[in-house]
């Protein structure tokens, strides 16, 4: 087993026709099942063409119609991202993952409201990855996004975290110690997201399959201590923590978006307390992630 | 993206938020020239620079006669001004707003922001303006009121009420403070602000409720369809190595250490910081050169970070996935021979195609030094610069 996605999850690929769609596409359906897995894009200009044998519809409802895909990928540019997340909870996607980095915070507000709106009103439940992340893998089965696959090994650990390539890093110590991965989740480095560590978090404690948890999160947000705090109660398995950012210094934004110290809760150090305090296995060095995962299991 | 107070408050009046009547100015002789044109007895010199804190470093003063607007104007044109967001070095005044003087009853606090945990708009409002909003979070925090607004339907009359009611605006002035709030509100909306913050908001004597100061920041993501607010954008305000970086397309910000560092992706980039930090030393920056990174773009990183005379050593740490690793080692080998590299160099790669970078940076002949972890890396950059 494994979370959000498995070797016989139908995707649909929005932005498919653009350079990032394209190259990244290819990338998918080279991994483990991704051939069978990547069943549509969308291109209303193009509907009825295909690429990479992919057939291409107008809209993502049709192409959820016409194949039976529950989730998307998205590749969209930044203006047009968020109306993409948008037609995809309306087509009634289980899930849909924006890859897209650089969406306007408004936007990202304005279609968030709009999807729990929706829900409250009764509307179908459509979970968001992203956006500005990386993707999800599920090792040997399949990769939506935009990671090196040939890192992963199929296993047992979770990994979760805001960044990409810190999320390879983790992997690749664990891989290297002969540790695989159940899944992989980059939730994304922006302020305005959907999935967040909690909610991971949960997907992972109930999942069969996984033993152990890596969590990586950064400085700016509530949403590490957040998660720390619901694992306090709730997580039956280890976790080993690590926040990037003791030395970021405060109102400054690092890279990410989302990676601003707006206040005295957000720092990497009083992530790290909360982190500890709640049971996790807390690390200052990046390079110790894997060994601390292996002397715990 | 950060404004000057004017600019601020020009974007409030267009949104029907009141403020003072001011003049920008960038030199003496028409500070005198708009204090005599607004006319009244009492004016105000400000210096316009993007840092808060201006009024505590001198930066602000209450002139009383049109020669002490000539008098303040040319002690405060041209100084270093300091203020706790400055740094030691403070920032050079180079433009000056003129206002006429205001009848203060009351000074209250108001601000939009973003709200990550709620995903609203936070509207947030005080009774004790013109002091650091920070502080009376920590101290009284009773003393902050919220509300959350979702940005389709806006700052809704009950929510303005509230707010307003909430600081203890007098019934009679209430009216004119939902205006200023919803004003604000629909300003934070439609320019794509980040934060958009009145302190103080105050009462006059005759009831008018008055924005004396704005400080807006604006979403990096949504200046492409902000022109408005791009032609505000004042480059002497920022770094000249961000700037630089910036059209690079590398996001750099430097800090006070003394290890350069150049990582690819955000949050390894903090990670290779902290554990520089872990092992001893401190980083001079952050350097994040992004996905799709070229040897152009590797050897404005090298330059932009050896512009710094504080670096005594780099540290590269490469998580090749789509990037390969043989991409990053052709141009860290040209960047080091363009730069004529003289400080000690530790490279650290792991993925795709990491045996051919490694070979490429071992026959090129320079002092090299290689790391398999990113401890490894930063142990090894460490001992080389002490």
């Amino acid at each position: 087993m494994s979370i959000l996605i498995n070797k016989d999850t139908k995707i649909i690929t929005q932005g498919i026709t653009g350079k990032t769609g394209q190259f990244h596409t290819e990338k998918c359906q080279e991994y483990a099942n991704g051939k069978n897995c990547f069943v549509a894009g969308v291109n209303p200009k193009k509907a009825g063409e295909s690429i990479f044998g992919i057939p291409i519809y107008a809209s993502v409802n049709e192409a959820a119609k016409q194949t039976g895909a529950t989730v998307s990928v998205i590749y969209v540019p930044p203006p047009g991202a968020a109306a993409a997340i948008w037609e995809a909870v309306e087509a009634d996607l289980d899930l849909v993952i924006c890859i897209t980095e650089g969406i306007p915070v408004r936007d990202m507000l304005i279609v968030r409201n709009k999807m729990k709106k929706r829900e409250a009103a009764g509307g179908k439940k459509t979970l968001l990855l992203g956006p500005n992340c990386p993707g999800l893998i599920t090792p040997d089965e399949v990769k939506i996004g935009i990671m090196p696959g040939h890192i992963h090994r199929k296993g047992r650990i979770g990994v979760v975290s805001r960044s990409g390539t810190l999320t390879y890093e983790a992997v690749g110590q664990l891989t290297e110690i002969g540790l695989g991965q159940s899944s992989a989740v980059g939730i994304g480095g922006d302020p305005i997201n959907g999935l967040k560590h909690i909610e991971i978090m949960q997907l992972f404690n109930d999942d069969p399959d996984t033993d152990a948890v890596v969590m990586i999160g950064e400085i700016g947000g509530p949403d590490e201590a957040n998660a720390a705090l619901w694992c306090k109660a709730n997580m039956k398995k280890p976790v080993v923590g690590f926040i990037a950012g003791v030395t970021a210094p405060a109102g400054k934004r690092m890279g990410h978006a989302g990676a601003l110290i707006s206040g005295g809760a957000d720092t990497a150090e009083a992530k790290l307390a909360i982190m500890e305090e709640c049971g996790f296995t807390v690390t200052r060095d990046p390079s110790e992630m894997g060994k601390l995962i292996k002397s715990m299991i | 993206m950060k404004i000057h107070e004017y600019q601020g408050k020009e974007l409030l009046k267009k949104f029907g938020v009141v403020v003072p009547r001011g003049v920008f100015c960038p030199t003496v002789d028409d500070a005198v020239k708009a204090a005599e044109t607004l006319g009244g007895k009492v004016w105000v010199v400000k210096a316009q620079i993007h840092a808060g804190g201006r009024g505590k470093g001198g930066g602000v003063k209450v002139a009383k006669s049109l020669d002490e607007v000539r008098q303040y104007a040319s002690q405060i044109l041209g100084m270093q001004l300091v203020t706790h967001q400055t740094g030691p070095q403070g920032q050079k005044v180079r433009r000056l707003l003129i206002e006429e003087g205001a009848d203060i009853r009351k000074e209250y606090y108001v601000a939009a922001l973003t709200d990550r945990a709620t995903q609203k708009v936070a509207m947030m409002a005080s009774s004790e303006g013109g002091m650091d909003i920070e502080e009376v979070a920590h101290k009284t925090p009773e003393k902050i009121i919220k509300v959350f607004v979702d940005p389709e339907d806006g700052l809704t009359d009950a929510q303005a009420i509230a707010l307003a009611d909430g600081i203890g605006v007098p019934a009679e002035s209430r009216d004119k403070a939902v205006a200023a709030f919803q004003g604000l509100f629909k300003c934070y909306m439609e320019t794509d602000a980040s934060l958009a913050e009145i302190n103080p908001l105050i009462l006059e004597g005759n009831g008018n409720i008055k924005a004396l100061d704005a400080k807006f920041n604006f979403d990096s993501n949504s200046l492409y369809r902000q022109p408005e607010i791009v032609a505000y954008r004042d480059l002497d305000e920022e770094d000249p190595d961000e700037l630089e970086a910036s059209k690079f397309d590398l996001s750099y910000i430097s800090l006070d250490g003394n290890i350069g560092c150049l990582v690819n992706g955000a949050g390894l980039a903090m990670a290779t910081m902290d554990t520089i930090k872990l092992f001893g030393a401190e980083p001079a920056n952050f350097l994040d050169v992004g996905g799709g990174a070229t040897t152009e773009k590797v050897t404005e990183a090298f330059q932009i970070m050896l512009r710094n005379p504080k670096v005594k050593g780099i540290l590269v740490n490469i998580f090749g996935g789509i990037m390969r690793c043989d991409t990053i080692a052709t141009g860290v080998v040209a960047a080091a021979r363009e730069t004529h590299l003289a400080v000690p160099l530790v490279v650290r790669m792991k993925g795709t195609n990491e045996d051919i970078g490694k070979k490429i940076l071992s026959e090129s002949g320079l002092p090299i030094i290689t790391a398999d972890s990113m401890a490894e890396a930063a142990t090894k950059i460490v001992a080389a610069v002490s």
